[in-house]
């Protein structure tokens, strides 16, 4: 378990980075945390002909607020993230979720822009970044452009970044934050820091009445990538919820969520499996969404 | 042997240091990649892609001309060199050799090896290796292969089945008939092993000046020199197997001759040291190191009133494609075959079939865990079939306090025990009612709860007439354990043992011992681990018998010891031995005190006074001695009865889970084990052995299992995918101790490290079958994935 | 490829060295400066046997590169021990709790706990069991090892 050779540079700048990432035309890897791509290196199922670091870009790390969103520059460590009072406040769902992910070693080097890169389809900031609709921006030596999550996945380890763009930084679009949001996650895994089996996030805003006003939900470990359930989402918003109604909105729903999913059977779990505790994990998230917001009511 | 006199005891039982301890926690341990010889070259292996092939051809050249690259060696190479390893069953049609010649027989098998200057460029040029295969048909199933003739893994054997074998001991048809009941059912034990954090590696250098084989492994094995002589054709005394290693954690499965063959072979044929440390995908790929794979259908015959008379097992063990010890996990279990029951008679009929997959090696319990998963599943089924309590029925068949010594059917005679004592103290520290309280709320709730309860018995001390059983040719009868002490002129005390340890405090055993016997502070004495030349005789660190066996010979070397010292003080002072006393050294006058002679003068006249030595007394201050396993020493009888183990520890385990109904998931929320391995002799080693033992029971329980897909391509070479428990998965585990000396060796001890891995299998599983139980529903294979749980829970089925 | 060279404190001694760029800090602080008390157990970044404190921070050496070591402050279990060798307070609660068996995962364990105890002076058993949630131990089944921790929080509690 040795890597294939490779040539090292250390980028200074995000310009310098985007022009090593030309140069390899096509053959070049980022290297960031490298908790995904060490070992694939090791096990010498990626080949780049050139690393180029990242770790020394100051411009691409650290988390900052503005008026409409929050911007989480792409080396910022998951460790950062998780004890983040800005990200606890403004996107507690993605600090749910951080919880889950890899064990604290892991997530002192792994960063949030590595770990959507990378785009395992069960992984959890992938799936956050969706259900936040949250946008990320590429750079190019030339050029730079701004990509809608739901747009940046494409499949399995698959996303629209080329390999001559870096990943510069991820913006999440910032609620009103008016008291009537919750958000729940909840995923299944053997073991505790494994990928999940089947993971879960939903944010539910509500109006003063307890009317669900918006709803994002999304699977990962279903299908390529991961997926919005907007069936799901539309059913909710149309309802409404009140105590009587999420349950039976939810059993009319869970058809329609099923069959759209298309997870793989492997040698953790097989695809069925993955669908009946798809519906599963998406209820759970949900009820503690709507738990939360209705407290935010009160 | 001399029953425990626990009161006396100075350092024996007391809560003591382990002495190995610092040098792991500083970072000074010396495991064998640590060792770093002079232009060592490496090696890197190019694997089997297939099942099962031919090899048609390989092409190394490419391999060997990369710069840095000093060999690509072949099966066929190899196989005109060295002699096949020997099997431990009798199977002249079965070859082995470390590379595979001619065809290959799992995913991962070695084909070739390349040598070069860094673990680097050897797997640059491992990949420049070109082998053609014609890919074959494989047999995966194990009881597709017990029946199939044409797709066959040795195709010279001519059939898949290493081993059948049928045993039959009592009167197994006339208990049945006379029986109010008998039910039958199925379990399956999954393929998992004990994966140590350490994999195993292998260094070996060749003296050219003296002929001699110099060799340093993470070996945990008896017959390790015997078989590397043999393949390497040179004499045994040719080698030298450096064991003063540290082994980072075994369990078993530390073996490695292939790798030894392979390394030895060239250090030979270049002139260099080689060093061969297999990354972890070789390490679960093919390293050899799967565990028992088994398939067990069983009759059991009951009473009305819940007494067990009589078993029949069928056991149908995967031993993949190259059974080396392996196969012999069928045979064990023969020791202690009724668990601590008191059954009748038993049929026990065991196959060991081979397959493509990789092969089996001994692991933890050495077939017993699985075995004992069956039993106490068929002890829980008669429960259900009865509507009684589990715990009634084992009150009712547990073997009483003065039925001891206990003679099974199958012949081993039980040295001593307590299990309605173990079951009580354990039952009352778990507040039974209590946790029955909070099962009967949980369920009240809608919750899916059950409480686990499993005995276990763990045979101690080892006994190679076991292979006698599957192999009559082998007719060994001698299981022995040396220790020697060694006293300088300074009186300063060693103890020398003759194998290597991979994590049981051996050297803490040895000179807990020595201290207790010679009244030293253990601290002071060094122990140390001989190389293979210069070693007291051992059979290795197997099958629970260090502190039996090593423990009881380095007893009766300190008695030599002393009564030595007790002949030169006789001598000095003048005085008949019987009218001395020994104390911390010095011999006393029993009368006048102050007529003595102290440790050093004994010591000093041992070595360098010979005109003040008894007459005809050998100077020198050292003492060898043996210990032949108790009971062992005889050949079955004509009925296949022979005692196998010396001793029997005993454990009950007592688990409270709950499971996710959606999911499947179990959550293990209390854990309490009761154990009782006789006199400890340091508590701190047998509560880590009980616990991580457990730990590993919890792993094949829910969570491990190497998988094969129905084309023979293996799915769990990593970390991510062989899941291994973390401190996450493991509950905090309340243990509690229980002593009821052996009257077989020197303190009272047996063995304690496997008997935490024998009572969790089958003691999660009955939990969950508890929690399952309300709905009707039962799951009875190992390991119990969530996956498989929620597909019975809501799905009816148990496919994952 | 290409290679580099690196200046790296360990253990609060520097070394000068020119390295490879694919060779991992596991294999250079164990080949290169014989440092050999940090371990490889998986090579992919499971196990937690090649635990170092990078910056003082516990990573696995395993998932770095030596050239990312470079300018960095390294320390390896050797570096937890006292001037004179001896081991810690941390290290000596692994002694008296006997936290350990085989020995081969123990300096992941150390490094992540020594992380641990520098942030939080009293954990709870749950909190232990996240610091180590990362470290694989096949021996100990992990309770010695949590039962160290808190001893050794103790002992420092108490000495200051």
């Amino acid at each position: 378990m040795k890597s294939a050779p490779f040539d090292y540079v250390l980028a200074k700048s995000i310009y310098e980075a985007t022009r090593y990432l030309a140069e390899g035309e096509g053959e070049a890897a980022v290297l960031a945390g490298g908790q995904t791509l060490m070992p694939m290196l090791s096990m010498r199922m990626a080949r780049p002909s050139v690393l180029v670091d990242i770790n020394g870009i100051t411009d691409l790390s650290g988390i900052e607020e503005n008026n409409t969103a929050i911007e989480i520059k792409a080396c910022t460590r998951q460790t950062e993230l998780l004890n983040s009072p800005i990200v606890k406040y403004h996107l507690p769902l993605l600090a749910q979720a951080l919880t889950f992910v890899g064990h604290s070693q892991t997530r002192n080097r792994g960063t949030i822009g590595g770990s959507l890169a990378h785009a395992d389809p069960a992984s959890e900031i992938p799936l956050v970044a969706l259900a936040l609709d949250a946008e990320i921006c590429l750079s190019h030596v030339e050029s730079s452009r701004q990509i809608p999550a739901t747009e940046f996945f494409l499949g399995p380890m698959m996303t629209v970044c080329e390999p001559t763009e870096l990943l510069v930084s991820v913006h999440f679009p910032l609620t009103k934050k008016e008291s009537r949001v919750g958000t729940g996650f909840h995923e299944m895994s053997e073991r505790h820091g494994d990928f999940a089996l089947v993971a879960a996030a939903a944010k539910i805003e509500l109006d003063n009445k307890g009317s669900c006003i918006d709803a994002a939900i999304a699977l990962g470990g279903v299908d390529g990538t991961p997926v919005r359930v907007t069936a799901l989402e539309k059913k909710l918003r149309s309802n409404g919820i009140s105590d009587n109604t999420l349950e039976s909105a939810m059993e009319l729903a869970i058809p329609e969520i099923l069959e759209d999913l298309n997870p793989v059977s492997d040698q953790h779990a097989t695809a069925d499996y993955r669908k009946r505790i798809a519906a599963i994990l998406a209820l759970r998230a949900i009820n503690d969404a709507i738990t939360e917001a209705k407290g935010n009511i009160a | 042997m001399r029953k425990s006199k626990s009161t006396n005891l100075r350092y024996i039982s007391k809560k003591r240091r382990v002495i190995e301890d610092e040098r792991f926690v500083c970072g000074t341990g010396k495991f064998v990649q640590d060792i770093q010889l002079s232009d060592t070259k490496h090696i890197a292996i190019v694997q089997s892609p297939y099942a099962k092939a031919n090899i048609i051809s390989i092409n190394s050249k490419p391999a060997s001309e990369l710069d840095g690259v000093h060999a690509v060696l072949t099966g066929a190479e190899l196989a005109n060199h060295t002699d096949p390893i020997r099997f431990g069953l009798n199977l002249p049609n079965v070859t082995w050799y470390p590379l595979a010649v001619n065809m290959v027989r799992y995913v991962g098998e070695w084909v070739a090896v390349v040598v070069a200057d860094n673990p680097y460029l050897a797997e640059d040029a491992a990949e420049l290796v070109e082998v053609n295969y014609e890919a074959l048909d494989p047999i995966i199933d194990p009881e597709e292969a017990y029946t199939d003739s044409k797709r066959l893994v040795h195709p010279e054997h001519g059939s898949n089945i290493l081993y059948e074998g049928h045993f039959c001991w009592g009167p197994v048809e006339e208990d049945f008939a006379k029986s109010d009941f008998s039910l039958s059912f199925r379990v399956r034990w999954g393929r998992s092993s004990t994966v140590p954090i350490e994999t195993f590696g292998v260094v070996a250098e060749w003296d050219e000046g003296r002929e001699m084989l110099e060799i340093w492994a993470s070996i945990q094995m008896p017959n390790f020199v015997e078989l590397l002589a043999s393949a390497m054709r040179i004499p045994l005394n040719s080698v030298r197997l450096h064991q003063d290693v540290d082994v980072g954690g075994s369990y078993g499965v530390k073996r490695g001759i292939k790798h030894a063959i392979i390394v030895s072979y060239l250090a030979r044929k270049l002139r260099n040291p080689i060093r061969l440390i297999e990354d972890r995908l070789i390490n679960m790929s093919s390293g050899d190191a799967h565990g028992p794979d088994r398939i067990f259908d069983t009759n059991i015959a009951f009473n009305k009133d819940g007494k067990v008379n009589s078993l029949k097992i069928r056991a149908l063990d995967d031993a993949g494609a190259y059974p080396g010890r392996g196969p012999f996990q069928l045979a064990k279990p023969i020791s202690a075959i009724v668990g601590p029951y008191k059954i009748n008679s038993v049929e026990y009929d065991a196959i060991s079939v081979t397959t493509n997959k990789t092969g089996q090696v001994p692991v933890r319990g050495f077939g017993q865990s699985p075995t004992n998963y069956m039993l106490e599943t068929a002890i829980d089924r008669v429960a259900r079939h009865l509507n009684q309590r589990r715990l009634d029925i084992r009150i009712k068949n547990l073997i009483k306090n003065d039925e001891f010594p206990y003679l099974i059917p199958s012949g081993s005679s039980y040295d001593s025990g307590d299990y309605l004592g173990v079951l009580q103290k354990t039952l009352d520290r778990a507040d039974y009612e209590n946790l029955m309280k909070r099962r009967k709320n949980a369920r009240i709730d809608g919750r899916l709860a059950g409480i686990g309860l499993a005995t276990c018995l763990e045979p101690g001390g080892g006994n190679n007439i076991f292979e006698y059983l599957m192999n009559p040719s082998a007719e060994i009868t001698t299981f022995t354990e040396g220790c020697e002490i060694k006293v300088d002129p300074d009186g300063l005390i060693t103890g020398v043992m003759g194998t290597t340890s991979s994590g049981q405090g051996h050297e803490t055993l040895v000179a807990t011992i020595i201290g207790e016997e010679l009244e030293f502070d253990p601290a002071l004495i060094r122990v140390v681990h001989a190389d293979s030349l210069n070693a007291p005789v051992t059979r290795s660190p197997v099958a629970s018998r260090m502190a039996i066996m090593l423990g009881s010979a380095a007893a009766g070397a300190a008695q030599k010891i002393k009564a030595k010292a007790l002949a030169i003080a006789a001598e000095n002072l003048g005085r008949p031995i019987e009218k001395l006393e020994y104390a911390e050294g010095t011999v006393f006058d029993q009368i006048n005190t102050s007529h003595n002679i102290s440790w050093s003068e004994i010591c000093f006249i041992a070595h360098k006074a010979y005109h003040k030595l008894p007459h005809g007394m050998e100077p020198g201050m050292r003492a060898h001695n043996v210990f032949q396993v108790p009971g062992g020493g005889q050949l079955p009888d004509t009925d296949q009865r022979v005692q196998i183990y010396p001793c029997f520890s005993f454990q009950v385990h007592i688990p409270y889970v709950e499971i996710d109904q959606h999911t499947g998931k179990v959550s293990i929320l209390n854990y309490f084990v009761g154990h009782d391995c006789g006199t400890q002799i340091n508590p701190d080693i047998v509560r880590g052995m009980v616990i991580g033992g457990l730990a590993h029971g919890v792993g094949a329980a829910l969570y491990e299992k190497f998988q094969y897909l129905p084309d023979g391509q293996f799915l769990n070479a990593t970390f991510a995918d062989y899941l291994m428990p973390s401190a996450y998965e493991i509950p905090m585990v309340t243990d509690i101790e229980h002593c009821t000396p052996s009257p077989l060796t020197s303190h009272g001890q047996k063995g304690s490290g496997e008997g935490g891995y024998l009572g969790a299998p089958a003691a999660i599983s009955s939990a969950v079958n508890d929690a399952l139980a309300p709905r009707g529903l039962s799951i009875c294979e190992l390991p119990m994935r969530s996956s498989i749980i929620e597909g019975l829970l809501n799905n009816g089925s148990t496919s994952q | 490829m290409s290679s580099h060279n690196i200046r790296i404190s360990v253990n609060e001694k520097t070394y000068r060295s020119t390295v490879d760029s694919r060779i991992t800090l596991l294999d250079f602080l164990r080949n290169d400066l014989s440092l050999t008390g940090t371990h490889v157990g998986c090579e992919h970044g499971v196990c937690g046997a090649c635990s170092i404190l990078y910056d003082g921070t516990p990573v696995r050496s395993c998932s770095l590169l030596a050239i990312q070591a470079d300018k960095r402050q390294i320390t390896t279990v050797e570096g937890l021990c006292n001037a004179d060798g001896s081991p810690g307070v941390l290290q000596k609660a692994f002694c008296d709790a006997h936290a350990m068996q085989c020995g081969y995962c123990t300096p992941g364990m150390l490094i992540s706990a020594h992380a641990l105890l520098e942030q939080n002076s009293n954990p709870s058993a749950d909190e232990i069991k996240e610091s180590i949630g990362g470290n694989l131990c096949r021996c100990t089944g992990y309770i010695q090892i949590i039962e160290a921790v808190q001893l050794a929080s103790q002992r420092l509690r108490n000495s200051r």
